[in-house]
């Protein structure tokens, strides 16, 4: 990536290192098992990974944050996809509170979380309320200076291993509101743990909470504030989407390139067979296109200028570069690409969440769209 | 352009029934465990679907290679690894039909009929795609052919009583110096190695075999010696045609599972079957799932009326235009059912998993396009 400074470089670099030596040997394990792996909240807790959007002080990056964020979370996607939404996850969980919280509520949490050892949810989705984040129906009800926390959340990564969480309700009919709730209080009853295609050592899982007791302390930004910060949280999470699906993508093929110069068929290395070779070109295009999108969205958003169209722009693009490109390395990679012994089943069934969560790409597109007419000051509601 | 008799319009009907009621409820279990598929073998055995292109005379159904396709999708829609079963199973017996003397098939068919199980062994770890540059090495003995070497992905491999195994018998001559043998379960010197853990089609059992001085008496042998390549490619058209109607099965169920969660979602007040760009996906699908299987239909009528000249470019060009359509198709429903479709509570993950393998097995589909560009440009 062209521009970035020697101590930005050096991160990557020891980022890079880091998933090459202690990531890699260890994704295909957390995928055949399923199983989240506190190691790796170690590692990145102690390089900073998971504290990237907090105030320096706290141990965030002192500039280019969502640059600097999206180009780590590429480099551990390429190592392992689980892992390395684990790092996008920190950010968003804790964003509502790096955004808008109080100066008290950031007291509270900030040390927390620059120990780089608990972990932050962000609950907003439910079993009725995906795309339609607005139709939520879980309720905080007011009693004197506390609120009741009445509902139930679905899909929360990290769920079942954060200490905190950022619960979206309403507070009102059409008034949404953020809430921090400690995992460990009373009525947070944790469901069923999610049997994925794909990100299997990630945790998601679902979240009941029963008269869940939070002080009106606890409420994020203000009250009425939960919508606003939950889509501008999708402006930073987006381009780390779309370095998820880069990643994905990138070792993939990569791994697909390398194969192809090895395996022989009809006396040739496969990269000699144009339908491989055309493949792998095709492939590389959408990753280079893709970049070119990430890195726009993230430093638009770094320098503080709206940056929704490009954020939803890159996420749909390399999430569905991602999908179709995992397939094809698959497919160089023949019978043995259909098997667990080489990584790119992986990929391509990691690959597919990318398309889904943090928006699907359908939503991504309806917000193309509306910001193309935004810009254009043309208004059809 | 379908025109079945009333027999088999009854078969198909009796299929359907079957396949609701006892490989449906068994699909999902029978991925999460990875096993082959018992339950399906035991039915299947029962009426009589382990020999549907098998004459009656030999204990076979006797059916058109059309009906079989149909059979075929009708199985992969709601378990695309019982129909491979059955794929194995006729690969593995065609051979036999096809080129076998009387005594083999009089030997051999009714007990494939009665549920013995079959495979088709031609893959090695160097000669996939390649596949003349397979190893497995059969030397002539006074009346024996002593056998070396190995195989692997073997579809029903070490589950099957009789394999039908391509050897060469005159490695220099390459497509003219390779046969087909009938190998029993049991013999001397065959021995299994792993069943491969694989991405999808877990409801499948693909293994390692090994020859080790395994000796065959020369009445196994399929077809005269050195004509087995012609014999393989002859059973590979017929095994890509049964791989593009599971190919359109896989897809064909995709869309009826997102079909029935898009009625019943609703998001944004109403269901999102009624949402545009959920609409045209459908419509997409729908529309490519159709053409996949016309194609395919008509792949399988050259077949039936014997216009040899069109097997092959109709069969490559119905495998990877069904597979791709059903990879297509499957990406596309778990997309429609959002997070939902992502977990293994609902079918369509497991459907995309499943797809995959229809573009790699049988003939990648590059492959395909090399058998049918070929074709086409010599003006077939
Ligand atoms: C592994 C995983 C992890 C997740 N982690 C989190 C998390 O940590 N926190 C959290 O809050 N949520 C999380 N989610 C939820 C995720 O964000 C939702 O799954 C996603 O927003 C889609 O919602 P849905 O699944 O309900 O799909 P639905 O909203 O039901 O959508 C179904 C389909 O309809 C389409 N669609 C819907 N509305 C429209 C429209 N108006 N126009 C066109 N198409 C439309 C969608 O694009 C999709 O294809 C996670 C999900 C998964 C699978
Ligand atoms: C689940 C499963 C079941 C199977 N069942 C059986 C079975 O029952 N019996 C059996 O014998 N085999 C079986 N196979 C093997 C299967 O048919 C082979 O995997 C397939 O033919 C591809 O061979 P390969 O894996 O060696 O890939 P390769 O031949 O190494 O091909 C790798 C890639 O290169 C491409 N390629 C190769 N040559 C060319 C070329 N000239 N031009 C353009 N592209 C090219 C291929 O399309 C592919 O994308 C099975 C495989 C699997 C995974």
């Amino acid at each position: 990536m062209q521009g970035l400074k020697t101590p930005q470089i050096m991160i990557l670099e020891s980022v890079r290192r880091l998933a090459r030596e202690r990531l890699m040997p260890l994704s295909r394990e957390l995928d055949l098992k399923g199983e989240f792996s506190w190691e790796v909240v170690e590692l990145f807790g102690e390089m900073g990974l998971l504290q990237i959007f907090l105030p320096p002080e706290f141990g965030g990056l002192e500039e280019d944050k969502c640059l600097m964020f999206s180009l780590i979370v590429e480099e551990v996607a390429k190592a392992c996809a689980s892992s390395a939404l684990l790092i996008i996850i920190q950010a968003v969980g804790s964003y509502p509170i790096v955004e808008s919280g109080s100066q008290e509520l950031q007291e509270r949490v900030f040390p927390r979380l620059a120990s780089g050892k608990e972990l932050i949810a962000y609950l907003v989705t439910e079993p009725d309320a995906g795309s339609d984040v607005a139709s939520i129906s879980t309720k905080a009800i007011k009693k004197g200076e506390y609120y009741l926390i009445q509902g139930r959340k679905c899909f929360g990564t990290n769920a079942g291993v954060a200490n905190l969480s950022s619960v979206l309700t309403k507070t009102a009919p059409s008034e949404y509101t953020f809430f921090l709730v400690e995992m460990n209080s009373k009525g947070v009853i944790l469901g069923k743990v999610e049997d994925k295609l794909g990100f299997r050592g990630s945790n998601t899982q679902e979240v009941f909470f029963e008269e869940v007791l939070v002080h009106e302390r606890d409420i994020i930004g203000k009250k009425g504030e939960g919508f606003l910060l939950a889509m501008k949280d999708f402006d930073m999470s987006r381009p780390g989407i779309a370095a998820l699906a880069l990643g994905i993508a990138e070792a993939a093929i990569e791994y697909a390139l390398e194969y192809a110069t090895k395996r022989v068929t009809f006396g040739q290395p496969l990269i000699k067979h144009q339908a491989i070779s055309f493949m792998i070109a095709d492939a590389w295009t959408l990753i280079e296109a893709g970049r070119g999108l990430m890195s726009k969205a993230a430093r638009l958003w770094d320098q503080g200028i709206r940056n929704t169209k490009y954020a939803s722009m890159a996420k749909c693009f390399c999430s569905d570069a991602a999908m179709k490109i995992t397939t094809d390395a698959v497919q160089i990679l023949g019978g043995y690409g259909y098997c667990k012994d080489y990584p790119v089943e992986r990929m391509f069934r990691d690959a597919k969440l990318t398309q889904i969560f943090e928006g699907a790409n359908q939503i991504q597109r309806i917000i193309i769209q509306r910001e193309l007419l935004r810009e254009r000051n043309i208004n059809l509601d | 352009m379908v025109n079945l008799t009333e027999t088999e319009r009854i078969t198909l009907e009796t299929i359907k029934k079957i396949v609701q009621k006892d490989i449906r409820p068994m699909a999902g279990p029978l991925d999460e465990k990875g096993e082959f598929p018992w339950h399906a073998h035991k039915v299947f055995s029962e009426v009589g679907l382990m020999a549907t292109l098998i004459p009656e005379e030999y204990g076979g159904m006797g059916l058109r290679y059309l009906v079989f396709s149909m059979i075929l999708e009708e199985i992969s829609k709601v378990c695309a690894s019982s129909a491979l079963l059955l794929i194995a199973q006729a690969d593995g017996t065609l051979p036999i039909l096809y080129r076998g003397s009387e005594d083999q098939k009089k030997t051999f068919l009714p007990e494939l009929a009665k549920g013995a199980i079959g495979a088709f062994a031609a893959t090695e770890p160097s000669a996939g795609s390649d596949i003349l540059s397979m190893r497995t090495r059969a030397t002539y003995s006074e009346g024996l052919y002593v056998i070396n070497g190995q195989k692997c992905f073997i579809t029903n491999g070490s589950v099957a009583d009789l394999i039908c195994l391509f050897a060469y018998t005159d490695p220099e001559k390459r497509a003219k110096g390779i046969s087909a043998f009938v190998v029993e379960k049991g013999t001397p010197g065959l021995s299994y190695g792993k069943n491969e853990n694989k991405m999808g089609m877990k409801g499948s059992v693909n293994s390692e075999l090994f020859f080790d001085n395994m000796r065959i008496p020369e009445s196994h042998r399929i077809g005269e010696e050195n004509e087995g390549f012609s014999l393989m490619m002859k059973t590979l058209d017929s095994s890509r045609l049964f791989c593009a109607s599971q190919a359109v099965g896989i897809a064909q169920g995709a869309i009826d599972e997102a079909l029935s969660y898009s009625r019943q979602r609703v998001q944004f007040g109403k269901p999102i079957a009624h949402i545009q760009a959920i609409q045209f996906m459908f419509a997409d699908m729908v529309a490519a799932t159709e053409a996949a299987r016309l194609l395919t239909y008509q792949a399988a009528a050259n077949i039936d009326k014997g216009r040899t000249a069109l097997i092959s470019k109709y069969c490559a060009m119905a495998k990877f235009l069904a597979s791709d359509t059903a990879m297509k198709v499957t990406t596309d429903a778990v997309q429609i059912m959002g997070g939902y479709g992502y977990m293994k509570d609902f079918p369509v993950e497991r459907m995309m998993r499943d797809a995959k393998l229809t573009q790699i097995y049988t003939g990648t589909n590059q492959i395909m396009r090399v058998v049918a560009g070929r074709e086409i440009v010599r003006g077939g």
